[in-house]
């Protein structure tokens, strides 16, 4: 289908961009790679006023790193962030998850900040910024930018805290720590679709804290002492996602990933070799 | 730029290499502007949400789905269709090997396959089957079976190897 019609702004400064949107509040959808919001906007599932276009807001588009973060603008797209020559020492789990995302050719325009202002709870990004404890830093015309971790951002299935007036500026991902490891793996019906289970974990010196999306309306982040049962936590935890049952996979069988796939990630039984030849890497 | 709901934007741009502009409205994927206002009726428009991977394009260099762009979102870019493949009306050595290796039936999906190809093969020079394969991940074609299409490819990335090594 078509997209109903809008106005199209394009702005090349930031203030350009909080101003337009301080003024038309909900009338108006940010649009930066628009690999999410085209495919809602052609669907109609959305009918804003007025787009308003900040891919070209340079100011917005870098990788850096500070502050034990490393922060990524909003117009900064997911095929930069792959080609961030240090990602694979500064944030693995990133390295590991961006592969993941949809295709090559969605990841060229997509942006990281863009999925994550999206929300949707089978997406890997999302999941990877609640799993690592990272923020969200939103901006509007007045007062200092608020910052909201990946737990409270997130809220239900497309849904998060961002207010109406308030522009996602940059997401911050925790450098890796020394001594932890960082795992991802994720099943769909086919690569590059939507997950049905993925997980991503950080195997801590005492701890796991594991994430799981696709399960529920967000991502779930559970911390897993190092010395409890694993099989018994896997097991709870899996019973208090409410799986649904829907069209790609019953939620017997999305307990049953949570469980197998945790262990075998947090055991480390799933090497890395045992994936590179579905991760497209380059 | 703000450009009004009812307002055409005359978008200029360099297609396949030569400078154009028309006229479109904010709403305009870029698909349909490629097809209906520039003639370039080599992409084919498919699911229109992202999908089937039927309206690849390159945009400055990347291969990108042309119904998940807005035309006025390419003002100033560089884009090439399937189009820019064929020079002189000579198919190039992708489009020969998918002819040899029975890569295509209908052809409704192949255009877009082939523009996702020529960025693959530029930036991998010696790809293994799996990551053929995953590259061809963002495609739908439902009549080939994908065989024919990962040997076309394997077979261009080894003879574009062949001819690097024998080239002095």
């Amino acid at each position: 289908m078509k997209p109903a019609a809008f106005d199209y702004y394009r702005p090349t400064t930031r203030r350009e961009a909080i101003e337009q949107l301080v003024e038309r509040g909900e009338d108006a959808r940010i649009i930066a790679g628009g690999q999410s919001l085209m495919a809602v906007l052609n669907m109609r599932l959305s009918q804003p006023r007025v787009l308003i276009d900040i891919s070209a807001v340079d100011e917005l588009r870098y990788i850096e790193r500070r502050d034990g973060y490393l922060a990524v603008g909003a117009a900064t797209t997911q095929a930069e962030l792959a080609e961030y020559a240090v990602l694979a020492d500064e944030v693995p789990l990133l390295e590991q998850m961006l592969p993941w995302i949809g295709h090559f050719q969605t990841r060229n325009r997509g942006t990281v900040c863009g999925s994550i202002a999206h929300a949707d709870p089978s997406a890997e990004l999302p999941l990877c910024l609640a799993t690592l404890g990272g923020e969200v830093v939103l901006e509007t015309k007045r007062g200092k930018p608020r910052r909201v971790t990946g737990d409270d951002f997130f809220q239900g299935v497309l849904t998060t805290a961002r207010r109406p007036h308030e522009l996602i500026t940059e997401v911050r991902f925790p450098l890796s720590k020394a001594g932890h490891r960082y795992r991802f793996q994720e099943v769909a019906m086919r690569h590059g679709d939507f997950a049905i289970v993925a997980l991503a974990v950080d195997i801590g010196e005492t701890e796991y804290r594991l994430g799981v999306g696709g399960v529920a309306d967000r991502p779930v982040v559970r911390r897993i002492p190092r010395d409890v049962d694993l099989d018994d936590a896997l097991n709870t935890l899996a019973w208090s996602l409410e799986a649904q049952d829907d069209i790609h996979a019953s939620a017997t069988y999305r307990r049953h990933l949570v469980r197998e796939m945790g262990r075998r990630l947090m055991t480390e039984e799933i090497v890395q070799e045992e994936t590179t030849d579905v991760r497209p890497a380059r | 730029m703000y450009v009004r709901l009812d307002e055409r934007y005359r978008v200029t741009l360099t297609l396949n290499g030569r400078e154009r502009s028309a006229y479109a409205e904010p709403r305009t994927q870029l698909c349909d502007f490629l097809r209906h206002s520039l003639g370039a009726t080599g992409t084919h428009v498919g699911c229109e949400h992202g999908v089937c991977g039927a309206c690849t394009v390159m945009v400055d260099g990347r291969a990108t789905r042309s119904c998940l762009m807005l035309a006025v979102q390419v003002e100033g870019r560089r884009v090439e269709t399937i189009e820019s493949l064929a020079k002189e009306g000579e198919l190039n050595d992708l489009q020969h090997a998918f002819r040899g290796h029975h890569a295509l039936q209908c052809g409704f999906c192949t255009a877009g396959i082939l523009m996702s190809c020529h960025e693959f093969l530029g930036r991998v020079m010696d790809p293994s089957e799996a990551e053929v394969r995953d590259m061809l991940s963002g495609h739908l074609c439902r009549c080939t079976g994908y065989t024919g299409i990962v040997q076309a490819v394997l077979a261009v990335a080894r003879a574009r190897q062949n001819n690097r090594q024998e080239t002095p």
